[in-house]
């Protein structure tokens, strides 16, 4: 469990501005969810928070800790792992291995230790590839786990990334559009995965255009347009709030 | 079945000079030996992070001329330097993954070949050190108490050894988390960052390890043909290393032994089978042939999918 704050964060493209300087939090336990009409920010904020992206200004903290300025291999390490807007697996590789990938942090075994062959890292290896079976058989994909992650009908690759990316053990886990792309079965799939990842103690933070999905899993969601926080709170608020409607559907009854 | 294979295999590497009794087919198995260790060098930084290398020539160099000069200067024995070779060669490797920190792709390439050019430049214009473009002549073969490793049989055994260890040592390597990084990082460098994985880091350690496996390589060589000249430097080495990686088979273990045995007995064969004209046309029509119908390359192609 963690809670994530941002504070006053902004981030500039040539002088557009993608975000000018947002606040929010994202409480301990919860699913949050980030909406907003397209262009708004969302993936911008992701990018910022997970240090892929370098903010003008603001601050990111998690727990209290900074998270401003570090490389996202360290920010995965604090335990914020994020998944990707555009479907990302390493495709050439097996689901295993995949999985594999995503249990780095967990290993401990160094270059030496692997060249002299020591027993530990075979002992490491056994139980890293005890865990992969275990995060594989979590998001239902025993019957693919020696198939080529590139070679996965779409929706299973969606899996295959909320797999590598539950591996590096996150204590917040941010989610850039999982339902892109994904039949309704699929989607109500995803949201029992979702409330299941949450059972586990992971706080669970996603952008998702899908307001069924939103709506149906989000404690709090909070809605950003052109850059700025314009309403947060608890679904049926924001459903009901008039600058969101104005936001996604331009001016209300007009 | 397989096991039965690869003992018959074992058998017939290490009973291979009573069998091959030619010195000069001898000459060109150690050669073949000593490019599977450059071959399994570069297979680590191009087959298994996606980095090419274009300057490998030079920690082969490198290694070639620590080896020999402290042998020739301080009278090192080869057994020390040797890892000393390797040691430096992974200093060059540590040194170029450190310059190439952010560089990936053709900019990584690019700081392969300049690295390369200047140490080779070095390596002509240090008189006092080299002895320029004359090269230093008698560096000694290895000794073993009551043995001297300076007839071909002895080397053979000693290169044998060592290509093993250099494919031990990537094997070890490839199936840990270390390689599992390296894969990671050729593969979706952004997603291997998400779940923590060091891309600068990684990306070092493989320098390292190649170039020092490399060294190594450059070492073996000296203290056979017990000449080094800025001759070792020279592109067309890496320009072989890099077609024996792509045509064995790329971030596959076998791959590059079964490129480096390919290509260093080929142009022997040509040689004997027809006149000297024809030799590089056939070599070159043989190459295109295998990229055309074997992209992946010959390793990949046989095995299908499995590793």
């Amino acid at each position: 469990m963690a809670t994530l704050a941002v504070q006053d964060l902004a981030v500039e493209f040539g002088g557009v501005t993608a975000l000018a300087g947002v606040s929010f939090e994202v409480r301990p336990g919860t699913i949050t969810s980030l909406i907003g009409p397209n262009g708004a920010g969302k993936t911008t904020a992701f990018n910022a928070i997970t240090g892929y992206l370098r903010a003008r200004r603001g601050r990111v903290t998690l727990d209290g800790r900074p998270l401003t300025g570090l490389r996202p291999c360290d920010i995965a390490e604090r335990g914020v792992v994020r998944t990707f807007q555009k479907t990302s697996v390493f495709p050439a590789l097996s689901v295993r291995d995949n999985v594999l990938i995503g249990l780095h942090l967990r290993g401990r075994s160094g270059l030496l230790g692997i060249l002299a062959g020591r027993r530990a890292v075979a002992e490491e290896e056994a139980r890293l590839a005890g865990d992969a079976q275990g995060l594989i058989a979590f998001v239902g994909l025993e019957h693919r786990r020696g198939e080529l992650a590139g070679a996965l009908p779409y929706g299973e690759q969606r899996l295959v990334e909320v797999a590598v990316a539950l591996a590096a053990r996150p204590r917040l886990l941010l989610l850039d559009e999982p339902a892109a792309g994904m039949t309704g079965g699929e989607k109500d799939g995803l949201i029992a995965l979702v409330r299941r990842v949450r059972e586990q103690g992971v706080t669970v933070f996603l952008v998702e255009h899908d307001m069924r999905l939103v709506m149906g899993i989000s404690e709090t969601v909070i809605v950003l347009n052109h850059g700025r926080v314009i309403a947060e709170g608890p679904p049926a608020a924001i459903q009901a709030h008039p600058d969101v409607i104005r936001a996604y559907l331009g001016s209300a009854r007009a | 079945m397989n096991r039965a294979l690869a003992g018959l295999g074992a058998l017939a590497l290490l009973t291979l000079p009573l069998w091959l009794a030619s010195p000069y087919h001898l000459h060109v198995v150690i050669m073949a030996g000593i490019f599977t260790i450059l071959a399994l060098s570069l297979n680590l930084l191009l087959g298994y992070t996606g980095q090419l290398s274009l300057g490998h020539a030079a920690f082969f160099g490198i290694g070639a001329y620590t080896s020999s000069l402290l042998a020739l200067k301080l009278e090192w024995s080869f057994w020390l330097g040797l890892p000393a070779a390797a040691a430096l060669a992974g200093l060059a490797g540590w040194a170029i993954g450190r310059l190439a920190l952010k560089l990936r792709g053709a900019y990584f390439v690019l700081v392969t070949i300049s690295f390369a050019g200047v140490i080779s430049l070095v390596s002509v214009n240090w008189m006092e050190l080299t002895n320029g473009p004359l090269g230093l002549p008698g560096v000694p073969a290895p000794e073993l108490p009551g043995l001297s490793l300076r007839t071909k049989p002895a080397y053979y055994y000693l290169v044998l050894l060592a290509a093993a260890g250099a494919y031990l040592v990537c094997r070890r390597l490839v199936r840990s988390r270390v390689g599992r990084a390296f894969l990671a990082l050729r593969e979706n460098e952004a997603l291997a960052e998400s779940v923590g994985v060091d891309p600068t880091r990684t990306l070092v350690t493989a320098a390292v390890v190649s170039a020092a496996l490399a060294g190594v390589a450059g070492s073996l060589y000296a203290h056979y043909t017990r000449f080094v000249s800025p001759e070792v430097f020279l592109f067309s080495y890496t320009v072989t290393m890099v077609i024996m990686v792509v045509a064995g088979g790329k971030g596959t273990l076998a791959g590059p032994v079964v490129g480096a045995v390919l290509f260093t007995v080929l142009p022997e064969a040509l040689r004997e089978a027809m006149a000297w004209q024809w030799q590089m046309l056939a070599y070159g029509v043989l190459l295109v042939l295998l990229v055309f119908f074997l992209p992946r390359g010959i390793v990949p192609t046989l095995t299908g999918w499995r590793r």
